[in-house]
């Protein structure tokens, strides 16, 4: 381990956004699982609310995915063990991930039954499991974010 | 790979951006009783045209026709809407802002703020909502302005009948003593009912006029959503036309599935009660004409579930096929998204033959489609208390390319037989006299 954190200081600008990107990047994950879950809702219900909830789920997960995606994007610009390892798979991920949802988003604004069924819902399920595959890509090493770095970036240099 | 991404998500933005403003759709096809309406189409996002106020720079005017001419009688107001002539040659103008925001339900509401802020300019010059009495000097043209009735709540409608003054706030309808030729009413307001409006009052304007014989008043009040998006409880009453007895408060539904009904007026010589209707957004530029119809007691005009008779909404639910077959078709078309708010017939004989029992129509202009529409006064011939043929385009220029000047809204025709305007956003008054009438 002491030849791992080695190699993490010499990133400090990473040292400063992996425990902030850790705090962001759920944050739109569940909130567009909860989106899902209301657009479901609705379908079933054609109460209006759930729509509203909708659009407020999307549009908070997309402004929390906006703040995360600058993280690692600085992220990125910072740190080459990142580029090396699986960093690339996540960013691909989380930015489709984002686009649905704003795609999604546009057709949530839409008034009544044809903002969510069919291509409202259609958007959120494709947007949640883009969300999830990214949130898979941090599987790739069953330790906590910070080390996944240091681990990728061993694996890049040997 | 590095550069990529985010080339390919500005690419995604720019084609929503730019979601395409082209519109062959002939709109003259949707003037009169059988419009063509093409299928629904919708767009990533709303397409829109929002003009901007610029308001009136000296010595501009809207356009009439030949054989016209118009000038200002009333400048510097606050958001005038609507007019009421008087039987003296006193004109009733009527100022009026919406106080306080809709509920904040869902992020959209937010922008739709910004539209209805960005295309409705400034808050006028001064105190709004209130009465104004405009009386015509001896040359037949308003000298003198005073304030008649004052701290009013969103006021539209007003009706004379005898000695009774009605005023259509936003909340409530309104009974003032007042004698024509007085500049003062005779004492303070007695509320006749109250009206459908907060928290949420979408349509606020509550057009207002009595039956001839003055027995019964009739009240529009227009809906608090686009389609329902509010729910079915947010519209209690609304989208309605309501007979209302002046004497006892007691109203009834007159007409239903109206969403926004102005201009109520009754055709002169009949018991005919005509009106002009905002149809729904949002099912693209040439959906839904927004219409003018003579209102038959107890109909359905189809609003949310069908427009223009048995077409169906998709965007409600749940259905009503049973309200949707009940529905009747409006009497003549006025093409899409022109926003009537303003009917008066003529009925005065200073203008040429043809206009004799014809129509005047304020449409205060579109923002749901890319290419304006509205933004003028048209007037559609009558024939037998029937609309016939195209609209003529009476007072235009109301745009100036795509910015707004003014938008009209209430019209009148006043004692001499001049057509009076109001117009909101340009906080003017306008009048058109015929050229060689007298007054």
């Amino acid at each position: 381990m002491a030849e791992l954190v080695r190699h993490v200081e010499t990133s400090g600008v990473a040292r400063v956004t992996a425990p902030i990107y850790v705090l962001l990047f759920p944050v739109p994950v569940v909130l567009f699982i909860a989106a899902l879950v209301t657009d479901i809702a609705y379908a079933k219900s054609a109460t209006i609310t759930w729509l509203n909830f909708s659009e407020w789920l999307i549009a908070a997960g997309l402004l929390f995915g906006a703040l995360a995606l600058i993280v690692l994007i600085v992220e990125f610009c910072a740190s080459r063990a990142i580029r090396a390892g699986v960093g690339w798979a996540h960013l691909v991920l989380f930015v489709a991930a984002l686009v649905v949802e704003l795609f999604s988003m546009f057709i949530h604004t839409r008034d009544g039954w044809t903002a969510v069924v069919p291509a409202g819902m259609t958007l959120s399920i494709l947007g949640v499991l883009l969300a999830l595959c990214a949130v898979g890509t941090l599987f790739r090493v069953p330790v906590t974010w910070v080390t996944y770095r240091e681990v990728a970036y061993r694996e890049a240099l040997s | 790979m590095n550069i990529r991404t985010p080339l390919a998500i500005a690419a995604c933005m720019a084609l929503v951006a730019c979601s395409s403003g082209h519109d062959n759709f002939d709109k003259s096809t949707q003037y009169g009783p059988d419009p063509q309406l093409p299928e629904p189409s919708r767009t990533l996002l709303p397409r829109m045209g929002i003009s901007k106020v610029v308001g009136w720079h000296p010595g501009e005017a809207p356009t009439v026709p030949q054989g016209f001419k118009i000038e200002a009688i009333a400048t510097h107001l606050s958001n005038p809407r609507n007019v009421l002539a008087l039987p003296n040659g006193d004109l009733l103008v009527v100022e009026s802002q919406k106080d306080g925001k809709e509920p904040l339900e869902r992020p959209k509401r937010k922008v739709m703020d910004w539209i209805e802020a960005k295309a409705h300019g400034g808050t006028g010059n001064g105190p709004s909502n209130r009465i104004l009495l405009l009386r015509a000097g001896a040359d037949g043209k308003p000298a003198e302005q005073t304030v008649l009735i004052d701290n009013l709540n969103a006021p539209f409608g007003v009706a004379l009948v005898g000695d009774s003054l009605y005023v259509a706030d936003t909340d409530a309808i309104l009974r003032y003593p007042y004698k024509v030729g007085d500049t003062k009413v005779g004492g303070d307001a007695t509320k006749v009912v109250d009206l459908p409006a907060g928290p949420i009052d979408h349509h606020w304007t509550k057009s207002l006029t009595a039956s001839p014989d003055g027995s019964m008043l009739y009240v529009g009040v227009g809906s608090n959503s686009n389609i329902l998006e509010r729910g079915i409880a947010a519209e209690m009453n609304r989208a309605d036309i309501l007979e209302v007895d002046p004497k006892t408060g007691a109203f009834d539904v007159f007409a239903h599935g109206l969403r926004n009904p102005n201009g109520l007026t009754f055709y002169p010589g009949s018991n005919t009660l005509w009106t002009v209707v905002n149809e729904r957004d949002e099912l693209g530029p040439d959906l839904v004409p927004d219409y003018m119809t003579s209102v038959k007691r107890g109909a359905f005009y189809g609003w949310p579930y069908s427009y223009w008779g048995q077409n169906v909404d998709e965007r409600v639910r749940p259905q009503r096929p049973d309200l949707v077959k009940a529905a009747i078709k409006p009497d003549y078309g006025l093409s899409s998204h022109v926003a009537p708010l303003g009917l008066a017939f003529y009925t005065g004989s200073s203008f040429p033959a043809q206009f004799k029992g014809g129509a005047f129509i304020g449409e205060h202009g579109s923002w749901n489609r890319p290419e304006r529409n509205g933004y003028k006064v048209v007037f559609v011939k009558f024939e037998n208390g029937k609309p016939v043929g195209q609209p003529i385009d009476f007072v235009t220029d109301f745009l100036k390319g795509d910015d707004a000047r003014g938008r009209p809204v209430g019209v009148a025709v006043d004692k001499s037989g001049a057509l009076i305007v109001a117009d909101d956003v340009g906080n003017t008054v306008w009048r058109v006299t015929a050229n060689g009438a007298t007054g």
